[in-house]
């Protein structure tokens, strides 16, 4: 067992698909929430195996998209202070902030790395004692270990130049937000996966029973998907509205406990403005009190930045599952991953750069 | 950005107060944190992400999947 290949077999998936097309009578929209789940959709051209009835739209899960331009325009101020070592995952180096992103920082001198893991950038601090060290921990629930760990380890090794600029978001509150929009049109969701393995899915039950919405937790292999898509369509076609789990060889209900008890001795919930979204009560997760001298927002003090959106991108619409990325009149215009106007356009996960990468200039539909 | 690979536990040991290991990917070797899979045994697969073990696989989990997708597959429409 390998847990890739076999979950890629060319034969079950077109079993699966031709199941999917017998149980389905009636139009569907289903969301997949996580923008992995988005790319492997399109990598794997899953939304082209479909009924014409059953829609997909891409939901909000992706930090680097997500992460609002204030705070963004904050880590470029700290980025650019002299003697910081400033520190992020490599995706959010060309999302554009206000006036420039980070990589136009690096290119004027600005010490800006990029590290696979949060471990890597405590020992960069640890390595480098007369400099500030700060790390962008952006992320949903599935980050969230890694990026407290970080502060714990800089905490217990006495690395005092460690600090963490946090743009924590959370799905559940997401997921609310969504469907309270009066714009909604998801009737049921693909829930993510590797979120759900950190977090499980309990909280999801007071949402599929107040919404009525299937929740299916999801992996990300092309017979993942699939049969989180059967499973949804099922339950939409019977009128049921519960959580399911497709992705048991990695999910339990209660999730990684331990990872969680962790999450909370260093976070805690607070309310979390979502670029494009706007402020979602409760969705994020700041550090708490016992732990402000690892704060970057607060060690910093970066001045009050006016910032200020690109008029013309409709990520925010996209990332609610309102627009599709080829609607909107930028797209593959004035906007492309070489120029990006939105996170969207600029992230792996993003869907703007998801449909462009893998050819979705056009509805095919 | 929640992605997640999943690998083989080769090595477990503690570092720094961190529980650590090797993780293989495929015939790619790297050091993960285990912190958060305490049971992890060598031999173990687990899903990686930003240097982390998220949690355990499980393969008798993985073939019970497997098995009902193939049910799925062969029954006619």
């Amino acid at each position: 067992m390998k847990y890739l290949s076999e979950f890629r077999d060319a034969e079950l998936t077109k079993g699966v698909v031709k199941q999917i097309h017998h149980t389905t009578t009636r139009p569907w929209v289903i969301m997949e929430i996580c923008g992995g789940q988005t790319h492997s959709i399109m990598r794997y051209g899953l939304d082209q195996l479909l009924p014409n009835e059953i829609e997909l739209v891409h939901g909000p899960g992706c930090p680097v998209c997500v992460t609002s331009i204030e705070l963004l325009d904050k880590a470029i101020a700290i980025a650019a202070l002299p003697d910081v070592i400033f520190i992020s995952y490599g995706d959010m180096l060309r999302v554009p902030g206000s006036h420039n992103d980070l990589f136009s920082v690096r290119a004027n001198g600005g010490d800006i790395r990029v590290v696979y893991s949060p471990l890597d950038a405590v020992k960069i601090a640890q390595e480098n004692p007369n400099n500030q060290v700060a790390f962008f921990a952006i992320g949903f629930e599935t980050t969230a270990p890694a990026n407290v760990t970080s502060i714990l380890l800089a905490k217990s090794l006495g690395i005092e130049n460690y600090s963490v600029l946090v743009s924590h978001v959370r799905v559940p509150p997401a997921m609310h937000a969504i469907l309270n929009s009066p714009d909604n049109r998801v009737q049921g969701f693909l829930a993510a996966g590797h979120v759900c393995s950190v977090m499980g899915y309990w909280e999801y039950t007071p949402i599929a029973q107040k919404y009525r919405v299937p929740i299916v937790v999801t992996g990300f292999e092309p017979l993942d998907i699939l049969s989180g898509i059967l499973m949804t369509v099922n339950q939409l076609e019977n009128k049921r509205a519960d959580v399911e789990n497709a992705y048991t060889r990695l999910v339990t209900r209660e999730g990684n406990i331990s990872a969680q008890t962790t999450i909370n001795n260093v976070f805690e919930e607070c309310d979390r403005k979502w670029r494009g979204i706007g402020l979602i009560p409760n969705s994020g997760w700041r550090i708490r009190t016992e732990y402000t001298a690892f704060d970057a927002e607060k060690r910093f003090s970066v001045d009050q930045i006016a910032s200020e959106e690109s008029s013309l991108c409709i990520a925010g619409l996209i990332l609610q599952g309102i627009k599709k990325p080829h609607e909107c009149a930028a797209f593959n215009t004035t906007c492309t991953p070489e120029h990006p106007l939105g996170a969207t356009m600029v992230s792996s996960e993003g869907a703007c750069a998801a449909y462009y990468h893998y050819g979705r200039k056009t509805d095919l539909k | 950005m929640c992605l997640g690979i999943p690998g083989k536990i080769t090595e477990i040991y503690e570092r720094g107060g961190l529980l650590m290991g090797k993780i293989d990917f495929n015939s790619v070797s790297r050091e993960v944190c285990l912190a958060y899979v305490p049971d992890a045994k060598v031999g173990d697969y687990a899903v990686i992400h930003v240097g982390f073990a998220l949690n355990l696989l499980s393969e008798e989990e993985a073939l019970e999947t497997l098995a009902l997708l193939r049910e799925i597959a062969a029954t006619e429409p």
